[in-house]
């Protein structure tokens, strides 16, 4: 599981060929209303979009499963103590090598680990990491990527074709191998304190991810631009921020922000990756990826499968609620797809 | 490939008819008689009843127009006939399609496929997404031969530049591989004709071929589609939304409201003298030289909503004659009120002969 | 079509050269210890920091020591590592192996996951469907690491269908690690076939192949698979990057000794020239690839290479 920030391989597409294609496809006419009838009252595309979005994502049960298990993980990296306090070792840093290995029973419900850590707990503590990591990032790349996508949409000429340029040298390094070479230059030690080590993994990200989110709103903002309310806003005087707040933003927004829910669910998985091999977060930060990486040799995989089964089952589950998110949000606010 | 074919003979091979193709004779020069046709969407926002018993009949040399506003069930009428509604969630629920006598609907489907095309014909309104963008045109025109005639690549080509010189794309046997978006919206539609007339149809049916055009390139299109039915005796039928095309090809003229004719006449006689009050709706509608600086006469409200559609006359709501007869009950039958005039109206007595008189007096 | 392929190879150039200088400034030309960590565990001998200096001109400016690395690049040197071995050598000797990896995932992902997303396109709604949309969903949500430790265990040691361990990189030992890492690109390939399938079908396009009277299998297998293939294609070019980067992992997990592989254990081993040699390498296939594809896509799509 690694870069597969481009999920919206589909958008992406498009915006290629609009950006190669020698002209832009003829002004389509929908099956053309008469002219002579009073048009309906135009209502804001906006706010009917997203309340249309709502009606839509509430009736699919789908939302309501996904947004669940996230409200319950992120209430598990908040508050780890709810979890654990009624669990027989509720403390993750304690270990008992005596006990390294033992499979899953009264004394531990998800059994120890190698160091004789309880994985219950360690399992439920991990997900501190993940969560911080994948909310740093996926607000790293929407706000770098956002406000260059804006840049090169809004503004084009010049601006468009340097930032996009710039945008496909970053695109051009995939997401685990530009982490991997980033993170081996700035290596995180044993002794790096949790949140700079955490810091360095949502840069790593960040830097690398932006260009998938830049493409995308700049895609969105080419399409908002040419609409009449942007065009009578702009003749009545109001400056280009008052256009891109007000008028841009609220309508291109909608699948940058179904995108970065998918793309979160992504960089948990690829700083799952990097601790995996060992060079995201390091012990003794608490964190799947490195619990998964300990529990992998062949010989522990046959010996003790529950070292990795359970934060594997974490994780993936993880993963799986904020792309379900992602995915339902997007399908909802994409009319062709209902 | 640009090689000429050989001299004297077009196709040297003999083409084969696809299995399942008959005959198809009209008897009295009768082609089509569509009859109480009825066709509903099963949707999850509920049932749309899209047509509700439209009838008409099409002659040869005749061009039927078929007039009404997006949602009057126009495009599906024609789609309904081609049986090319995609089932579910269409579903033609009553009535008949019949074609040289013979009932479309229901009809095998490898029968089915040998009329569509080579029998009756179909054109739509934007050329650019009904052409398939990585086939090339002549490609897409030669596909009707291989498919329907059997014919090998390169005498399908030859037959593909046949007809693109015959629609008058120039640069014909140059352009034969070129590809939809390297053509203009005119030079689009006309490939779009050419391939519906590849196999000599007796019925074509082009629904609103000239809406996405501009006007001189939509005079062009009109005038080519009267010559080639001049000169092959086809049945044409002719969606549009737009009285300007209509009044100088069509021979008869059906208004369609809410999934129903509501009036039926020659194309003089409705222009002249309407019967319905939506026909002089229409009508009014149009900005008129000689009445510069009035205000012009729209109709007011939107067409309803094929999921609720309103009690009695669906047209009452919008309507400046509505009484209560028109408010409650069935819609208005389609009556004949004069030679070949029908309405579907309560109250076409306040207008059959009231227009004409109007303009007299402003004369 | 010439000039597409000349167009599409000039636009490569300053991608190129940008990715190959992000790379360099990242690991040498930032501020911090260039050679820290270059020498495994302890810090560098005196005589090494020097050599190093001198092998990346250092002492130079960054766009100079750049102009060198690139220079060194093009004739394929990617350094010495700090055991005396020449990168390119530990490359070449395990190509072969991660390229018979990424044959038997991209064969994978092609076949499979096309053929799933068309059966899943046409009986959309239908039970097919549901079983492809939910099935590739539950695969891109496991990351490849737990989904290869999980294959290890449940195909490799409890059922034993295939060898645990694929030391010798023999095609049938590459079969499993294969699977595993074309596994999360099947999904994706598939979801996106069904979508753009389904799409497609709807297009006015398809109304005028029915209109023509063509069968239902002329009109899905000529005039839709090909428009709904074409972002499918670009796809698994952008994908190649993440097969690689899986591929780190698979290697890893399944004792494979790939370029994955050896850039796990330079990291472990904090082997600087190694990683960063391999990475580049990795980084320039994965360029070339996209530039297939783009030529690809090229040919599949009239509207981008003829105007």
């Amino acid at each position: 599981m690694t870069d597969r920030q481009d999920i919206a391989a589909a958008q992406a597409e498009r915006d290629r060929r609009s950006a190669f294609a020698p002209a832009a496809p003829e002004a389509v006419v929908e099956d053309a209303a008469v002219p002579l009838f009073t048009p309906d009252p135009d209502q804001g595309p906006a706010r009917s979009l997203w309340s249309d979005a709502w009606l839509e994502m509430r009736r699919r049960p789908l939302f309501w499963f996904s947004a669940g298990l996230i409200v319950l993980v992120v209430l598990m990296a908040i508050v780890p103590q709810l979890f654990t306090f009624l669990s027989p070792q509720p403390d993750p840093n304690y270990a008992d090598l005596s006990k390294a290995r033992i499979a899953p029973g009264p004394g531990a419900w998800f059994g120890f680990d190698g160091q004789g850590y309880d994985v219950y707990s360690r399992t439920i503590y991990g997900a501190r990491s993940s969560i911080l990591v994948g909310l740093g990032a996926t607000l790293v790349t929407t706000m770098i990527g956002g406000v260059i996508g804006i840049f090169a949409g809004y503004f084009g000429g010049w601006w468009d074709t340097i930032l996009s340029r710039v945008g496909d040298v970053f695109f051009a390094i995939p997401l685990l191998l530009g982490g991997i070479l980033a993170l081996y230059t700035f290596p995180n030690k044993l002794d790096t304190p949790y949140l700079v080590m955490v810091g360095k993994v949502v840069l790593a990200l960040g830097i690398l991810g932006w260009p998938s989110i830049a493409r995308l709103m700049r895609s969105s903002v080419l399409q908002v631009k040419p609409h009449d309310f942007v065009q009578a806003a702009r003749a009545l005087g109001a400056g280009p921020g008052r256009i891109v707040r007000s008028h841009i933003l609220p309508n291109a927004v909608a699948p940058v922000i179904a995108v970065s829910t998918i793309n979160l669910g992504v960089y948990i998985a690829t700083e799952a990756t990097l601790s995996f091999l060992g060079i995201g977060l390091q012990p003794p930060a608490i964190s799947w990826g490195v619990a998964i990486s300990d529990a992998s040799g062949i010989g522990l995989v046959r010996s003790t499968p529950h070292m990795l089964l359970f934060p594997s089952l974490f994780l993936s589950i993880t993963v799986l609620a904020f792309i379900m998110l992602g995915e339902v949000v997007r399908d909802a606010l994409d009319p062709k797809l209902r | 490939m640009t090689t000429t074919p050989p001299s004297g003979v077009r196709t040297t091979r003999p083409t084969r008819r696809e299995p399942g193709a008959r005959t198809w004779i009209p008897t009295d020069g009768l082609l089509l008689d569509v009859e109480d046709l009825h066709v509903e969407f099963r949707t999850r926002d509920g049932l749309a009843r899209a047509i509700n018993g439209v009838s008409f009949e099409l002659r040869q040399d005749e061009t039927l127009a078929i007039l009404g506003e997006s949602g009057s069930g126009k495009s599906v009428t024609a789609q309904a006939i081609m049986g090319i509604l995609d089932t579910p969630p269409a579903f033609v629920t009553a009535g008949a399609v019949r074609y040289c006598g013979t009932d479309l609907i229901g009809l095998d489907e490898k029968v089915m496929r040998s009329v569509r095309g080579d029998e009756i014909a179909m054109i739509f309104q934007d050329a650019l997404s009904s052409l398939n963008p990585v086939f090339s045109v002549g490609w897409q025109i030669a596909e009707m031969f291989r498919v329907h005639r059997g014919m090998n690549r390169r005498d399908a080509e030859a037959e593909a530049i046949r007809l693109m010189e015959r629609v008058r794309i120039p640069g014909a046997r140059e352009r034969v591989h070129n590809y939809p978006h390297q053509f203009s919206g005119g030079m689009r539609q006309r490939i779009m004709i050419a391939m519906a007339i590849a196999l000599d149809p007796k019925v074509l049916i082009a629904d609103e071929p000239t809406t996405a055009l501009d006007v001189t390139v939509q005079a062009q299109i009109m005038d080519l589609l009267k010559e080639l039915q001049a000169d092959s005796h086809m049945g044409l039928i002719l969606i549009t939304h737009d009285l300007g095309v209509v009044a100088d090809v069509a021979d008869r003229i059906g208004v369609m409201y809410a999934g129903r004719l509501v009036e039926k006449a020659d194309v003089f006689d409705l222009y002249a003298d309407p019967a319905h009050p939506y026909t002089l709706g229409l009508l009014e509608s149009i900005p008129r030289l000689d009445q510069q600086g009035e205000r012009l006469n729209a109709i007011g409200g939107l067409p309803p909503n094929l999921t609720r559609i309103p009690a009695g006359c669906p047209f009452h709501p919008r309507c400046r004659f509505a009484t209560d007869i028109c408010r409650a009950g069935d819609p208005p039958p389609l009556l004949e009120v004069a030679p070949g005039r029908r309405v579907a109206c309560h109250h076409y007595d306040q207008l059959l002969g009231q227009h004409l008189l109007e303009t007299e007096r402003e004369r | 079509m010439v000039t597409y392929i000349i167009r599409r190879l000039l636009q490569m150039i300053p991608v190129l050269i940008g990715s190959t200088f992000l790379i360099f400034v990242m690991v040498f030309a930032l501020p911090g210890d260039p050679v820290s960590g270059r020498c495994g565990e302890r810090a560098c001998p005196e005589a090494y920091v020097q050599k190093f200096t001198q092998e990346y001109h250092l002492d130079k400016p960054v766009v100079v020591q750049y102009a060198y690395y690139v220079g060194k690049l093009a004739q394929g040197d990617l350094g010495t590592n700090f055991y005396g071995n020449s990168v390119r050598k530990e490359l070449a000797a395990r190509y072969p192996t991660t390229a018979k990896l990424a044959v038997i995932a991209i064969v994978f992902e092609v076949l499979v996951g096309i053929v799933a997303g068309v059966v899943a396109g046409m009986r959309k709604g239908r039970w097919p469907d549901t079983l492809v949309t939910l099935t590739s969903l539950l695969i891109i949500s496991i990351p490849v690491f737990v989904l290869g430790s999980l294959a290890q265990l449940v195909f490799g040691i409890k059922l034993a269908w295939f060898p645990v361990t694929s030391t010798a990189g023999t095609w049938s030992q590459l079969l499993l690690p294969g699977l595993v890492l074309g596994s999360v690109s099947v999904a994706y390939v598939a979801r996106l076939t069904r979508t753009n399938l389904v799409e497609n079908l709807r297009s006015d396009y398809v109304r005028t192949a029915k209109a023509k009277g063509l069968g239902k299998g002329r009109a899905i297998g000529i005039h839709t698979l090909r428009n709904s293939l074409i972002p499918v294609v670009t796809y698994i070019g952008y994908d190649f990057g993440a097969l690689l980067g899986g591929a780190i992992v698979t290697e890893r997990i399944f004792n494979i000794n790939g370029i994955g592989s050896f850039i796990f254990r330079s990291i472990t081993a904090r082997d600087g020239v190694s990683v960063v040699g391999a990475v580049v390498s990795l980084v320039f296939v994965y360029l070339i690839m996209n530039l297939l594809v783009d030529l690809l896509y090229g040919v599949l799509d009239p509207r981008i290479s003829h105007d």
